[in-house]
């Protein structure tokens, strides 16, 4: 008996569970509710509704719309894009489905209140490229979770879930999910018949470019843990392309987006000498991926990869030419409150370094990488498709279900449906949403029930770093070196320096082989054995401890997907340094895993790549 | 940048520790007021700062890379629905900028259920929620099956 068994247990009782209230979530909880009105749906979040998850600053654009109303893209134009950026890999099916159900999200946030910029001219959505519109967002978030939290039936906020349940009368099918409150450490069983996660990707699984206080300042938010993925593969749920990480070229420092720069302001990037650089790597492209080098538009990982050679090569740093574009006082203002409106910090990097873009061309940086689903990259898990066209192979059951009976996703979740962004991710979670309720339909009285004895042991396990501290802490003085726990803070850096020196962080230029992979799964074991022994503080830092236990889990896919993947795909992405071609002869193909719950054993393998869209 | 919390503006109502997204903004038991127990998790986003009831909350660019001496406030009118800021470089330039921040009255949204029953039949095909009329176009577009 551990000293923390007296905590008390909470019992929610509902149809649909919600685990994540950010964008995903926030869809799913209204769709649930608008197909289900009888039903109980309930959302859990770990922070607060009302601004959690990735949009939690605001955001200055809304990166997929089609306007279909106005003819300007239809859905396959899309697919066609996506599929571009990720060199050939995308599930076409979910993209299709994603777009073509995007636009009737976009027009009830304006409809809801987000105020969308207007063409004067026009009448339209203001783009700021073809899939781009631009929006004054700061209250993006909040518009979003009012929705939600008037279609939930509860919200539980402050609720860090750490585990999915699973039935007792049949395997394979999901029940619940257990967490903890971090305001007042109370044990939470949420059963229900369907389950949705739509939790957040990975930051900080790299080391990032910051390791001071800065180490906050990543381009996707620190709160994004890792829980998509963590979640769905404890319970040995399939996953997709995990080694198809991302890294971003940003304004350096404060990771200010790039996109309005480009797209809106028509600012473009130069070398250390005024000098477009991109064209001087053309045939080394060419030589490495063949003709996906002339594609139209360029594969975002290929400018990555002009960008870092070209660094290499002595001739950084890179740099946006503003100069000319800001001397326009419109466009002046629309830089200045693009980045006020998603990523302040990076204003205040400027003020603080006296750069006046009017005066000097900003420095640019490319990121540590990150794992999602959500923004341009291909990362989660493995779903099934919709019903009317999706290819059978791709289609197992009700869509948007994962390969675990009754538990769905959305957002960053769902691998293969990339550049979603918060549209996307709000649509999938609709998609989602209406799927689980058909479900829950088509259940009867044939109702998942929860193991007492599992959830019992998981309170013990959920509550370990607790007792660990508590008993550890008296064999010391003070400080935080303890020969008998570690810290989450701790547990957290040796991870992403594992990660950064052997799966293809910025210490190694992106680079990776099979023998440092190997290497890094060992290192990557031996973390995994000392997670037990972690010591949290208190609640807050009991969440952090969670928090790294899901990191951990995502980072030990990435690695092993990014071995099993024998080709360079994505330069400027990753490179494996011992196959540093693309090749699709052997690799045009998704990359799937399955841990085993029961073993810890991961599978891999390949699935097929089918091309719906011509 | 992360934030701090002015000793004589706080009055420890606990709003930022409510809406944090990071769970790192806690009251100090000694000073019953707030402070940033983990700057290192910090993403700036500026939740708290413009939760604070007494605008006791400010940032100071990460000391990793920001040189003192700047700042950039905010001040967030909820019920007017703007949002207005001021930027001070380093060197005393100074920047402001407005924007709106929602069009409508805050909890004004209709919930989903306030709509009209769609049929049974409805829940077995693709159409979401207010579909195909929200799309503003005639059908949800499909592809032949596979």
């Amino acid at each position: 008996m551990g000293l923390f068994t007296s905590r008390k247990t909470v019992f929610v009782d509902s149809d649909i569970l919600v685990i994540g209230g950010g964008f995903g979530g926030c869809g799913a909880a209204y769709e649930s509710r608008y197909w289900g009105r009888d039903l109980k749906v309930v959302v859990v979040e770990k922070a607060n509704i009302e601004r959690s998850g990735a949009v939690a600053q605001g955001l200055y654009a809304i990166n997929c719309y089609m306007g279909m109303q106005w003819d300007e893209n239809q859905p396959e134009d899309h697919v066609r894009y996506a599929r571009n950026d990720l060199m050939g890999l995308v599930r076409e099916d979910l993209g299709y489905d994603i777009a073509r159900h995007v636009d009737s999200s976009v027009h009830k946030f304006e409809e809801w209140g987000l105020p969308m910029m207007k063409d004067k001219e026009t009448g339209r959505y203001q783009r700021e490229g073809k899939w781009q519109i631009m929006i004054h967002g700061e209250s993006y978030k909040p518009i979003i979770a009012e929705a939600a939290r008037k279609a939930a039936t509860e919200v539980y906020n402050r609720i860090m879930v750490t585990h999915l349940l699973m039935d007792k009368t049949r395997p394979n099918r999901v029940a619940g999910a257990v967490g903890f409150s971090v305001r007042d450490g109370k044990f939470y069983v949420f059963r229900s018949k369907a389950v949705i996660v739509a939790a957040g990707g990975a930051s900080n699984i790299f080391k990032p470019h910051s390791v001071g206080e800065g180490m906050g300042r990543t381009w996707y938010a620190p709160w994004s843990s890792a829980s998509a993925y963590a979640l769905p593969i404890q319970v040995g749920a399939k996953m997709m392309q995990m080694e198809n990480r991302i890294v971003l070229t940003r304004f350096k420092d404060g990771y200010g987006p790039v996109g309005a720069y480009f797209l809106h302001l028509k600012t473009y990037t130069e070398n250390a000498y005024g000098d477009d650089y991109e064209a001087t790597w053309y045939d080394s492209i060419k030589e490495m991926v063949g003709d996906y080098v002339d594609h139209q538009p360029v594969p975002t990982c290929l400018r990555n990869h002009a960008f870092l050679e070209e660094v290499k090569a002595g001739r950084g740093p890179i740099r946006m030419v503003t100069k000319e574009a800001f001397k326009d006082p419109h466009k002046e203002q629309v830089g200045w409150e693009n980045f006020l409106g998603m990523t302040i910090g990076q204003a205040v990097v400027w003020a603080s370094q006296n750069i006046d873009p009017k005066e000097i061309n900003p420095e640019l940086v490319m990121s540590e990488p990150y794992v999602m689903g959500s923004h341009a990259t291909c990362s989660g898990a493995w779903a099934s498709g919709p019903e009317d066209y999706a290819p059978s192979d791709y289609q197992w059951g009700y869509n948007r279900m994962m390969t675990v009976e009754g538990l769905f996703g959305a957002g960053d979740t769902i691998g293969g449906s990339a550049h979603k962004f918060s549209s996307g991710s709000f649509t999938e979670g609709r998609i989602a949403g209406k799927a689980a309720v058909r479900y829950v339909k088509d259940l009867g009285s044939n109702q998942p029930r929860v193991d007492e004895t599992e959830y019992e042991n998981l309170k013990t396990t959920v509550y370990q770093p607790m007792e660990n501290y508590e008993v550890g802490r008296n064999e010391i003085v003070a400080g935080t070196v303890s020969p008998s726990y570690l810290l989450p803070i701790q547990g957290l850096q040796r991870l992403e320096k594992i990660m950064d020196e052997y799966v293809g962080g910025t210490s190694t230029n992106y680079l990776t082989n099979e023998p440092m992979l190997t290497r890094g799964l060992e290192l990557l074991g031996m973390q995994k054995e000392d997670l037990p022994h972690l010591g949290a503080e208190d609640l807050h830092q009991l969440q952090r401890a969670w928090e790294l236990h899901h990191r951990v889990c995502a980072s030990e896919s990435v690695t092993r997907h990014t071995m099993f993947r024998e080709e360079t795909r994505w330069p400027g992405y990753y490179y494996r340094a011992d196959h540093p071609h693309l090749d699709d002869t052997d690799w045009h193909c998704f990359t799937l895993s399955r841990c085993n719950p029961e073993t810890g054993e991961w599978a891999m393998e390949k699935a097929p790549v089918h091309h719906i869209i011509d | 940048m992360p934030t701090f919390v002015y000793m004589t503006r706080c009055d420890g109502c606990g709003e930022c520790v409510d809406i944090c997204p990071s769970d790192i903004m806690h009251i100090d038991k000694t000073y019953r007021r707030a402070y940033n127990i983990e700057p290192n998790f910090c993403w700036e986003c500026y939740s708290c700062v413009k939760a604070c009831p007494q605008h006791a909350i400010d940032v100071r660019g990460y000391a990793d890379f920001a040189p003192m001496g700047h700042s950039v406030r905010v001040l967030r009118e909820e019920e007017k629905r703007i949002i207005s800021w001021k930027l001070k470089f380093r060197d005393g330039r100074e920047k402001n900028f407005v924007s709106p921040i929602r069009t409508t009255p805050w909890g004004s949204i209709k919930p989903p259920y306030d709509y009209e029953a769609p049929s049974p039949e409805a829940l077995n095909a693709q159409e979401l929620s207010h579909e195909p009329e929200a799309l503003h176009i005639e059908a949800l577009p499909t592809l032949p099956p596979k």
